[in-house]
């Protein structure tokens, strides 16, 4: 019985001190008006930029990552955070904006937004932009690795059916790409409503099965870098990583059109110091920051005046900086509501019951 | 005697606080949602719609794996516990087994990932022996294998304790009255045992129902469950409605195995009479 008293003692005393210890860490962090939180996907942004911006405006960055943007809205909406900047997907820049979470942008206060391509401004996720300014943006398409293959080549998606792929596609588990790889693939339009084509595009998913291997998120990156997997369907700047690591690996935008998406810089309600988020935007649409940035994460810049900055190499590669005939061919997502999202996803979820047939 | 009735209400505040918090609560809230739909409208058509083809397609395939997991489980924990009792450091060796259970479940998954991989220690011993490389990640058999790994401390741990309770005086007796070593364990061994196995696969079925990370990663959507199904449908397409209706059918689910793993007391009453 002592030594339990004792023990429970020892433990009061650790969490005390462990409470006192992190109230005197938070403190050091409060957030005000020389402190922004940005919130940001993993691996999104180059850590130097961080440091040079801390450097020059004398306002403290504090860096946290979210996974997914359902994730991010959701802490967002629940309040009790005081993120000032973070990135979401243009779709849910929609839903955020029908949700009243985000705040207007002051352009006075970012002057270099003028170097943004105007080919990618006022969009219909977003009109004039008022809230969200493009970050990166990429496209959706097929990596594939011609080390691992028997000269099957990628130009269109009807290639992924062909019999000879048996068990080597890996698809992505996300309804809106998977589904839409389906519509695509038949000629129609990424965000359709009608039923009737949905149901066909399953169909055709469907006679995908036996050449599918798996339906897996993030994890394919690695599986291709390690030649485990030979095609997947993905996002260019995922591909992007898949081929830094691995130069086997190739990419290519199919011929019938695909999907164009946006991470747009925005400020959520929960901001506590507007000014620097500002100051960070603008910051960040810099040119020299931004071809410095494009350059580490590797997905495609926006900033016209930043790919002058850039390896010409980099910025002539037509699977990551498609000409303008390609991206005409090139949709992108409309958030088709709740309701439209559900049935995208029950197709889905038919589509994943049907592989272990 | 009044005091001691006082004092004793006193005691049962915390776990009437957590049961109505914890546990009242939140079910009750699943039940609620399920009754609303996409716009906040009261609805029944969750219900209806869980009885169609997709959903109920999804119901049966969740039981038939859990029911494998369960089973392999079984036949590995049973053996493995009797064991146990048998050697001399008894918990030492328990403790060797129930240690990587503390380990995260997501770890421990791409773990396996790896050890699974074409190019992965596991195949690189099939090609030893000759058998070849296989594509062993993304199956069936993976996520069986996988989940039986995760689960198997849990069905050893209840099992382990009924056998090393068990009187060894009665084992003697039935050899003593000439039963030979099989039907010392049909009629003694396991019946005496039945609650630590019935307990095993309660704390192994009812889990496996749900598993969803592994669904993903190890058995790369192949299977899916009705974890999988609810954890799409609160954080993808956010209808909670529909999610929490699924929730409402594991939770009934649950309520019908701990029913039928718990009907049979009288295993139960015989070993409390004997100790």
């Amino acid at each position: 019985m002592k030594s339990i008293t004792q023990s429970v003692i020892l433990i009061l005393l650790i969490s005390g001190v462990l409470l006192l210890f992190n109230r005197e860490l938070n403190e050091g962090s409060k957030t005000g008006k020389d402190t922004i939180t940005v919130y940001n996907w993993g691996q999104y942004i180059d850590p130097d930029l961080l440091k040079q911006f801390e450097e020059e405006t004398g306002i403290k960055v504090i860096y946290e990552t979210f996974d997914s943007n359902e994730a991010m809205m959701g802490k967002i909406e629940q309040g009790g955070t005081s993120y000032d900047v973070t990135i979401p997907s243009e779709y849910m820049v929609e839903m955020m904006k029908e949700k009243d979470l985000l705040i207007p942008i002051d352009y006075s206060k970012v002057p270099n937004s003028k170097n943004i391509d105007p080919y990618f401004m006022d969009l219909p996720f977003d009109p004039k932009n008022k809230y969200s300014i493009p970050y990166f943006w990429g496209t959706v398409g097929i990596a594939f690795n011609p080390t691992l293959l028997e000269g099957q080549t990628f130009e269109s998606w009807d290639n992924l059916w062909d019999p000879s792929l048996k068990q080597r596609v890996i698809l992505v588990d996300s309804a809106r790409e998977t589904v839409g790889m389906g519509l695509n693939s038949l000629g129609y339009s990424l965000n359709s409503t009608d039923t009737k084509e949905l149901r066909k595009a399953t169909d055709k998913l469907k006679a995908l099965r036996t050449n599918v291997k798996a339906v897996i998120g993030d994890e394919v990156t690695q599986l291709m870098i390690n030649n485990e997997a030979a095609i997947s369907l993905t996002w260019s700047g995922q591909a992007a990583d898949m081929m830094f690591e691995n130069e086997d690996i190739d990419y290519i935008v199919p011929e019938e059109g695909s999907n164009l998406w946006f991470d747009n810089i925005v400020i959520p309600k929960t901001v506590d110091n507007i000014d620097g988020a500002h100051a960070f935007i603008n910051f960040m649409l810099d040119p020299e920051v931004a071809a410095q940035n494009a350059d580490y994460v590797g997905y495609s810049t926006p900033n016209l005046s930043a790919l002058d900055l850039m390896d010409p190499e980099v910025v002539a590669d037509e699977r990551f900086y498609p000409d303008e005939n390609t991206r005409s061919h090139l949709e992108v997502y409309k958030n088709l509501g709740l309701e439209l999202l559900g049935v995208y996803n029950e197709l889905f979820l038919e589509f994943k019951m049907s592989l272990n047939k | 005697m009044m005091k001691n009735n006082n004092l004793r209400s006193i005691y049962t505040i915390p776990y009437a606080v957590w049961i109505l918090l914890f546990v009242l609560a939140p079910i009750g809230l699943i039940v609620y949602y399920s009754f609303f739909d996409l716009s906040g409208n009261f609805t029944l058509m969750n219900y209806k719609n869980f009885f169609s083809s997709v959903y109920l397609t999804l119901t049966i395939s969740s039981f038939w794996y859990a029911f494998l997991i369960t089973f392999f489980s079984l036949l590995i924990a049973y053996p493995t516990a009797y064991f146990l009792t048998k050697t001399k450091h008894k918990q030492l060796w328990l403790l060797l087994i129930i240690i990587p259970s503390w380990i995260n479940l997501l770890l421990k998954t791409y773990a396996f990932i790896g050890l699974m991989g074409l190019y992965g220690p596991l195949n690189a011993f099939l090609e030893m022996i000759g058998i070849g490389k296989q594509q062993i990640l993304f199956t069936d058999f993976s996520f069986v294998f996988v989940s039986v790994y995760i689960f198997i401390p849990f069905m050893i741990l209840p099992i382990f304790n009924a056998l090393d309770r068990l009187n060894p005086a009665l084992i003697d007796a039935s050899r003593d009255l000439g039963a030979n070593s099989w039907t010392t364990f049909k009629r003694v061994i396991w019946p005496l045992t039945i609650n630590g196995v019935k307990s095993g696969v309660q704390v192994v079925f009812i889990p496996a129902l749900s598993l969803f990370m592994i669904t993903r990663l190890i058995a790369g959507n192949k299977v899916i469950t009705l974890g999988t199904a609810i954890e799409q449908q609160f954080l993808v397409t956010q209808n909670w409605g529909m999610g929490s209706t699924i929730a409402v059918f594991l939770i009934l689910f649950m309520f019908i195995i701990m029913l039928v793993t718990s009907g049979n007391e009288r295993g139960m009453k015989v070993n409390g009479k004997n100790r």
